[in-house]
């Protein structure tokens, strides 16, 4: 039984939700990073689901944006953690909603 | 003579650069103000003498020179002089008066401290009246004519502090003011008929012939020819400036001005410019069939002639009784004029220049001797004291009484009567003016008598001759009474000629032809009674103080209080012009006070309200409007601003808010 | 082809660990978590046939990414844990709300679309070398660039997170202390 494209596109779209779900309803700062590369990976999946059942799979375009994707990822990720390390030691915290001091 | 005439505007404009000049100096610098006031009124005369000489064998015997003054596009004005021999004549005698004053001026106002105003005005008034009588268009003339009565009203007011004399500068002035008036009209009434104001301007002028000939055709209001109206009206500044009735009155009060300035103006020259314009004038006055106007300048003359002496009977003041004779002797050039032709007047003119210059002169040098007096009540037996002065002045009164064959005045008053006996209309002028004539040679007794003879009392006790600076002029004053009088006698009628262009005969047996030989001899008794009867009243009494009654007083009463209070005419012109005058600035005052303040005051308030109101409305709609605009857009924006605490999961929140609704909003979009 | 047998077998734990990372108390474990919901999105991938893609993201994320956060937990002694401040943000219930709004419209979207029914081709292949050519050719620039923003993360991070060290100051001035001030240039 083959799995038509939606599954993997629902899927895609739980990740995405679950990301998301997590970037915005936890405290800690690593927790919201994590969640912001649940969302990427979930975006990922789905460039890859519609290479694979696209109509000219010879064109690789969907695994091309896919590894650059996965390159940019790592470079964020590298520079985010090194923010929270910098901020670690500024703020003694890594809870998001202490680091307001740019409020309106 | 062509290049004389054009330069003859350099004749008044010496003194009027000095009198521009003086202006600016400090009133220390007295040497200076009267060097400059007599080199400007000499060279004047220097000039007067090249022009006088020029114009003797001159042909033709008037030549002009004109300019454009005022060149605009659609009319110009065009102004000029004009030699001829009434010109030069005119300047001769201004300018050597002129002279002769402002050296003995140096003298009389030598203890003054605004000596250096004088001479300024001096100097002005002089450059006006040589300027006037120069000028070659009406305009020119009227320009001169004004500025000859503001330096009146300047000299006559010289002692402003005092309040008579602040009084008498401002009367003068009003009164001429009337007079010039009349002049004015008639000015622009001879502009609009004629369309030039140029006196001779080769055929074109309002004086030559076809400008004549056109106005003594045309007709006005009540059948007069034009020329006559305009005539009448010129002759109405005449009137205001050579003090004839009724416009007199200013003249006597004009003696508060000192005695140089009443010799110069008020006996020679600026009385004098009202008899100039009607011997200019002459040619106009004269034009047509039945020249009314003439008829009228006779009249006026005949009644200010006799009714002026007959003032001066009942005068005490010693330049008041000079003041009357004056206009008395002024109305009797105005009956030259109007009998006689212009020589006629003129010379009477001439001659009475020097002598009342004189008489005013030596006045003068009695007052200063007497430091101040000039009652001559309290004077007497000046004439062991200042011979000089008495010489002189006698030699003046003779002149002016017309004392036969060796005085001027003699010979001039003479023509006059003359003329007035054959005058076709009637013989009243003549007997007014022979009337005149003996209570002309009464008074001057009556004055003589007073001031000279007699013991010295009071203030006249301390007299002593005045300095030469004084007496010289006096003396060459009394020189010309004596002798000017010899170039215009029917023998040798030099002056007549002259003034007409023509050679002069030597008449000898003019002087017995038959009208002659009996006006001389009617002159001879008229004036011997006159002195005898002045003799008789005056020559013996000695006086105690001026409290004692005139002897004419005591016989004939009522008739002296009317003579000394001038016929009551100054009351009377109080009592109605002056206080319609009044009435009127009351209302003028009245009107502006009220009616054009209140007016003023309603528009002031109305824009006050306009302004409240405008204040209003944008204090309360536009200001409330802007700033409850502005308070909205601050809540506004804090309220975003307060939207940003700062949280990064609340941004977070809200951007997959959005997202979620754009992607809701496509789908709907799409399906 | 994929076979839906394998796809759930896959999908369900990754899921699994997905909200497992999200909601455990401990960092640790939510990095650890995370890291097999990385390992199970690469099997996906290779169930999809995008082998290359697969073990890049194992290499990258399970074998970078997630030890990174793991060092990132520990240096910033986020394991530690805390009573009394709760786990979750303040609005962590409207952030609920939101996600499952983002969800459903994404799945609304989804399920309206024609791409419902859609069955995989028969051969779909990303060998490496056309990877490799097609990096070399058409995706050249691309490829500069993320070397170039490698680099340049490289040297932020480095830079980002390097203590601040004292510098020896000549005697005649003060010594400054050691400050935990930051920085950021």
């Amino acid at each position: 039984m083959n799995t038509p494209l939606s599954h993997y596109l629902l899927f895609s779209a739980l990740l995405f939700g679950i990301g998301f779900a997590g970037a915005v309803a936890r405290r800690s700062a690593i927790l919201v990073l994590i969640g912001i590369e649940l969302m990427l990976n979930a975006a990922n999946l789905n460039f890859i689901a519609f290479w694979r059942y696209g109509p000219v799979a010879g064109a690789l375009t969907g695994v091309m944006f896919v590894l650059f994707s996965i390159a940019i990822a790592a470079a964020e990720a590298a520079v985010g953690l090194a923010l929270i390390i910098a901020i670690y030691r500024l703020r003694k915290t890594v809870q998001v909603d202490r680091l307001d001091t740019l409020k309106g | 003579m062509a290049r004389v005439v054009q330069y003859l505007w350099l004749v008044p404009a010496f003194p009027l650069l000095m009198a521009g000049w003086g202006a600016f100096l400090r009133r220390d610098r007295r040497r200076t103000a009267a060097a400059l006031a007599i080199s400007g009124v000499a060279v004047s005369w220097l000039l007067s003498i090249v022009a006088f000489l020029t114009s003797l064998g001159a042909r033709p015997i008037r030549q002009t020179w004109s300019f454009n003054w005022l060149d605009l596009a659609v009319f110009s004005v065009p102004l000029g002089w004009v030699l001829d021999p009434l010109t030069a004549i005119m300047l001769l005698m201004v300018s050597f008066l002129s002279l002769l004053i402002f050296i003995y001026s140096l003298g009389y106002m030598a203890r003054d401290g605004n000596f250096t105003r004088f001479f300024c005005f001096m100097s002005l008034f002089a450059a006006a009246m040589l300027g006037l009588v120069i000028a070659n268009s009406l305009l020119l003339l009227f320009i001169c004519w004004e500025l000859v009565g503001l330096s009146s009203y300047l000299l006559i007011g010289f002692w402003f502090e005092k309040p008579a004399a602040a009084a008498a500068a401002k009367k003068a002035f009003i009164t001429t003011r009337l007079g010039d008036l009349g002049l004015l009209l008639g000015m622009l009434w001879l502009y609009s008929q004629s369309g030039t104001l140029l006196f001779y301007d080769h055929g074109r002028g309002c004086l030559e012939q076809s400008a004549l000939a056109r106005l003594a055709a045309g007709t006005t209001l009540g059948g007069m020819a034009v020329s006559t109206a305009i005539s009448l009206l010129i002759f109405a500044g005449a009137v205001g400036k050579s003090g004839q009735v009724p416009l007199h009155v200013w003249l006597p009060d004009a003696m508060e001005g000192p005695t140089p300035v009443s010799a110069l103006i008020h006996a020679a020259t600026m009385v004098a410019a009202g008899v100039f314009l009607v011997a200019r004038a002459y040619p106009l006055m004269s034009a047509g069939l039945h020249p009314a106007a003439l008829q009228v300048v006779t009249w006026v003359g005949a009644v200010t002639a006799l009714g002026a002496a007959a003032v001066a009977v009942a005068q005490n003041d010693i330049k008041r009784i000079i003041a009357y004779s004056t206009i008395s002797q002024l109305g009797y050039m105005m009956l030259g004029l109007g009998t006689g032709g212009v020589a006629v007047g003129m010379f009477h003119l001439i001659t009475h220049a020097f002598f009342k210059s004189l008489l005013f002169l030596g006045a003068g040098s009695v007052i200063h001797a007497c430091h101040g007096e000039q009652d001559i009540r309290n004077m007497g037996g000046l004439k062991k004291l200042m011979p000089w002065t008495f010489a002189t002045y006698a030699a003046g009164m003779m002149a002016l009484c017309g004392v036969p064959l060796f005085f001027s005045g003699f010979w001039s008053k003479d023509d006059i009567l003359r003329a007035a006996w054959s005058w076709p209309v009637s013989v009243v002028p003549f007997v007014l003016g022979v009337a005149g004539a003996f209570l002309t040679a009464f008074y001057m007794t009556r004055q003589v008598s007073w001031v000279f003879l007699g013991q010295p009392a009071g203030p006249a006790s301390a007299a002593r001759e005045s300095p030469p600076v004084m007496t010289v002029p006096l003396l060459i004053l009394a020189v010309f009474a004596v002798f000017a009088g010899f170039l215009g006698t029917p023998v040798w009628p030099w002056f007549h000629c002259y003034l007409n262009g023509e050679r002069t005969p030597l008449e000898p047996a003019a002087l017995v032809a038959a009208p002659q030989l009996t006006l001389l001899l009617l002159s001879a008794i008229i004036v011997g009674l006159a002195f005898f009867l002045g003799w008789r009243i005056y020559a013996n009494v000695t006086w105690q103080s001026s409290r004692q009654t005139d002897p004419l007083e005591l016989s004939l009463p009522a008739l002296f209080r009317l003579l000394q209070n001038k016929f009551f005419i100054d009351e009377f012109y109080a009592a109605t012009v002056v206080r319609l005058n009044a009435a009127f600035s009351r209302l003028a005052d009245w009107l502006d006070r009220v009616v054009w303040q209140g007016v003023v005051d309603a528009l002031a308030r109305l824009a006050l309200l306009g302004a409240r109101f405008s204040r209003a409305f944008d204090e309360s709609a536009i200001n409330a409007g802007f700033d409850a605009g502005c308070d909205d857009l601050r809540s506004a924006g804090g309220f975003l601003s307060r939207a940003q605490n700062g949280r990064i999961q609340r941004y977070l929140r809200l951007a997959g808010l959005g997202i979620s609704l754009l992607v809701l909003a496509l789908i709907w979009g799409c399906a | 082809m994929p076979n839906e047998i394998a796809f759930c077998l896959i999908a369900a734990p990754t899921a699994a660990f997905a909200v497992a990372a999200m909601t455990l108390r401990r960092l640790v474990h939510c990095a650890l978590c995370a890291a097999a919901a990385f390992a199970g999105l690469a099997m996906l991938y290779l169930q999809l046939d995008a082998e290359f893609v697969g073990f890049a993201q194992l290499l990258v994320y399970v074998g970078a990414i997630a030890i990174l956060i793991v060092f990132a937990i520990l240096l910033t002694s986020g394991d530690e844990v805390r009573t009394g401040s709760s786990q979750f943000s303040p609005a962590w219930l409207a952030g609920l709300a939101v996600a499952v709004l983002l969800l459903a419209a994404l799945a609304l979207a989804l399920l309206l679309s024609p791409s419902l029914h859609r069955l995989a081709p028969s051969a779909a292949a990303a060998p490496v070398k056309q990877i490799g050519q097609e990096l070399m050719t058409r995706y050249v620039l691309p490829l500069e660039m993320i070397g170039i923003l490698l680099t340049g993360a490289l040297l932020g991070a480095v830079v980002i997170a390097m203590r601040d060290e004292p510098e020896v100051k000549p005697p005649a001035s003060k010594r400054a202390d050691p400050k935990e001030t930051t920085s950021l240039p």
